[in-house]
């Protein structure tokens, strides 16, 4: 088959970059091509549907007449392994051909399994896509304890559905506190604090050496000897950049596909975004990879301006994160703690049950934690993407009734107007240069 | 596009678009009981901000590339294809709070009983909403831009 614009991934930068490209190009063929059997469903929302709290039909991303609406071929269930980039042309493993004008991969990321002695038992699971939730549901059955490895936003989230679900559950992290990699220390012992009163285990510090049992497993030994039982295993340690595609052609990847401020890789027609790709992240001012699902679907928006011939850049993304389990909210974006050095200021205010933090380099802010009170953190959130100097309010940033009213006059008014439609308003001016995203 | 703005010389902090917004979004509509005894309690989808002599009320700007929309984890926020206004799908919410951090005007706030995000609707069924009609200052405005084609 042949297609204009075809699509490997039908998750958040897969639906981004098909939203955008028909914004602009309602006709010619658009194909997402996907490995799961199903329609776009919401990744994050897999814990709520093993927590029992919603269906399937709950969790779809969009509306279940959205291809046909959109006039876009969905191919479900059907796996891309080869890329051939000069004959501009992939091939799934069913031995369809599809030729396409411009490629965009989002196929996402792997979940890490680190070599654990006896992790091929029944009872050992991932838990990235709605397959991994199914199987862990089917399982459960009169299940009663559970050790989660790994202490980051997908153990978490888990371990919120099994406890949810009426289980017993161990969290194994390997450093020495959870969700150690978006949180500072002071946040991370806030958030262990409401799940150790959920009546969750956390042993920080430890890794998992060995899953016991038989067939099946039935507990697992840590790496100072000690050994519990459990029922079933969650791997929990995150994703990796799912770039087996482009191993084998001349894309460049680093530790995911490397590509431009455009999302696009060194071939002049093959974009990337989401999981799988190392995106700028402004905050870093440096490719890295960041596999959240906001800035995949900005980054497929991005990819799919470009693909459709409107040249649209990307601001570029950073770390963001809201949690609210076992009832406490959190939100942390950019860096969650500041380096040692001189160059940093950091301010901070904490109560019984609430924490702030700003953390401001040159006086631009450079990474926020928020627990408890979030609602004002979306202002501080635009300062750092929009990279404003905040000098002139920065004691005011934690006050308590912080808002637009301390920003300087000129920036509240820009604020309080709608910002423009750059997309739009680019449209007739296309070859007179090139427009950036909102944000920048 | 429809959208109320300020004109921030006329306001003067009073308060009162954000009393008339939370009675309108309240199921008795009388302005005792929605105050006083409605469970759950109705909440105001604008607030006022105040710093000294500034103040200004806040309500979602219903934007053209709105940041909330696209970091939405559910597909709950969405744009509307005719209106073009920002609308959330109170079904389809589950109250994570990524379009909090994503709005940079702090326009969203947590109904911490539904877990659902609330925000400006503008009025559903009135012609021109509440706050507006209300403001004894006439400090606010209901503009509708030409929509951008």
């Amino acid at each position: 088959m042949q297609t204009k614009y075809l699509i490997i991934g039908n998750s958040a930068g897969g639906i981004g970059a098909a939203e955008a490209i028909r914004q602009v190009d309602k006709e010619s063929a658009l194909t997402i091509v996907s490995e799961e059997p199903y329609p776009a469903y919401s990744r994050p929302l897999i814990s709520k549907y093993l927590a029992g709290e919603r269906t399937f039909e709950e969790i779809l991303f969009r509306p279940v007449n959205f291809y046909e609406q959109n006039n876009i071929t969905l191919l479900p269930g059907k796996k891309v392994t080869h890329l051939e980039l000069d004959a501009q042309t992939a091939w799934s493993e069913d031995g369809t051909q599809i030729a396409w004008d411009k490629l965009l991969l989002a196929v996402g990321g792997n979940p890490i399994f680190p070599k654990i002695k006896g992790s091929d038992k029944r009872g050992v699971f991932t838990f990235t896509n709605l397959d991994d939730a199914k199987a862990v549901d089917r399982f459960l059955g009169s299940a009663r304890k559970a050790v989660v490895i790994g202490g980051g936003l997908i153990g978490i989230s888990v371990t919120e559905a099994l406890v949810k679900r009426g289980f017993d559950v161990v969290v194994v992290e390997m450093k020495h506190r959870i969700l150690n990699t978006i949180l500072d220390q002071r946040a991370s012992l806030m958030a262990e604090e409401v799940l150790k009163q959920a009546g969750v285990e956390i042993v920080a510090g430890h890794t998992v050496v060995e899953i016991n049992g038989r067939e099946t497993a039935e507990g697992v030994t840590l790496d100072n000897g000690e050994t519990m039982t459990c029922d079933l295993v969650l791997v929990a340690i995150g994703v990796s950049p799912r770039s087996e595609l482009a191993l084998d052609t001349k894309l460049e990847v680093n530790r995911g596909i490397v590509v431009d401020r455009h999302l696009a890789t060194n071939h002049p027609d093959v974009y990337a975004c989401g999981d799988v790709v190392e995106a700028y992240d402004f905050v870093y001012e440096d490719n890295r990879l960041i596999p959240i699902w906001p800035n995949a679907y900005i980054g497929g928006r991005i990819a799919g301006f470009n693909m459709a011939g409107i040249p649209t850049k990307y601001p570029g993304g950073t770390a963001m994160n809201s949690l609210n389990y076992f009832g406490i909210d959190i939100v942390s974006a950019g860096m969650p703690t500041a380096p040692n050095n001189d160059d940093y200021e950091v301010m901070s205010k904490q109560e019984t049950s609430t924490y702030q933090k700003v953390i401001l380099k040159d006086n631009f802010i450079a990474g926020m934690i928020s627990v408890g009170n979030i609602e004002k953190s979306g202002i501080i959130f635009g300062l750092m993407r929009d990279k404003i100097n905040v000098e002139s309010f920065k004691q005011s940033l934690l006050a308590d009734n912080f808002g637009l009213a301390f920003f300087p006059q000129a920036l509240w008014r820009e604020r309080l107007e709608a910002p423009p439609g750059l997309l739009l308003q680019s449209v007739p001016s296309i070859q007179t240069g090139e427009k950036t995203f909102v944000g920048e | 596009m429809k959208r109320v703005y300020v004109k921030e010389e006329a306001c003067i902090g009073c308060g009162l678009c954000q009393v008339y917004c939370q009675l309108e979004h309240s199921q008795s509509k009388d302005l005792i009981k929605a105050f006083k005894k409605e469970t759950p309690r109705p909440l105001p989808r604008v607030h006022v901000e105040r710093n000294v002599e500034v103040s200004f009320p806040i309500q979602c700007r219903h934007c053209t590339e709105p940041w909330c929309v696209y970091s939405c984890l559910t597909g709950a926020m969405h744009k509307e294809s005719i209106s073009d206004e920002v609308v959330v799908d109170m079904e389809k919410c589950i109250g994570c709070w990524t379009c909090i951090v994503a709005c940079p005007c702090g326009a969203l706030s947590r109904d911490l009983d539904s877990k659902t995000v609330i925000k400006c609707d503008l009025c559903p069924g009135r012609e021109i909403p509440a706050c507006v009609i209300n403001c004894p200052n006439e400090a606010l405005v209901l503009s509708a831009d030409e929509k951008r084609e």
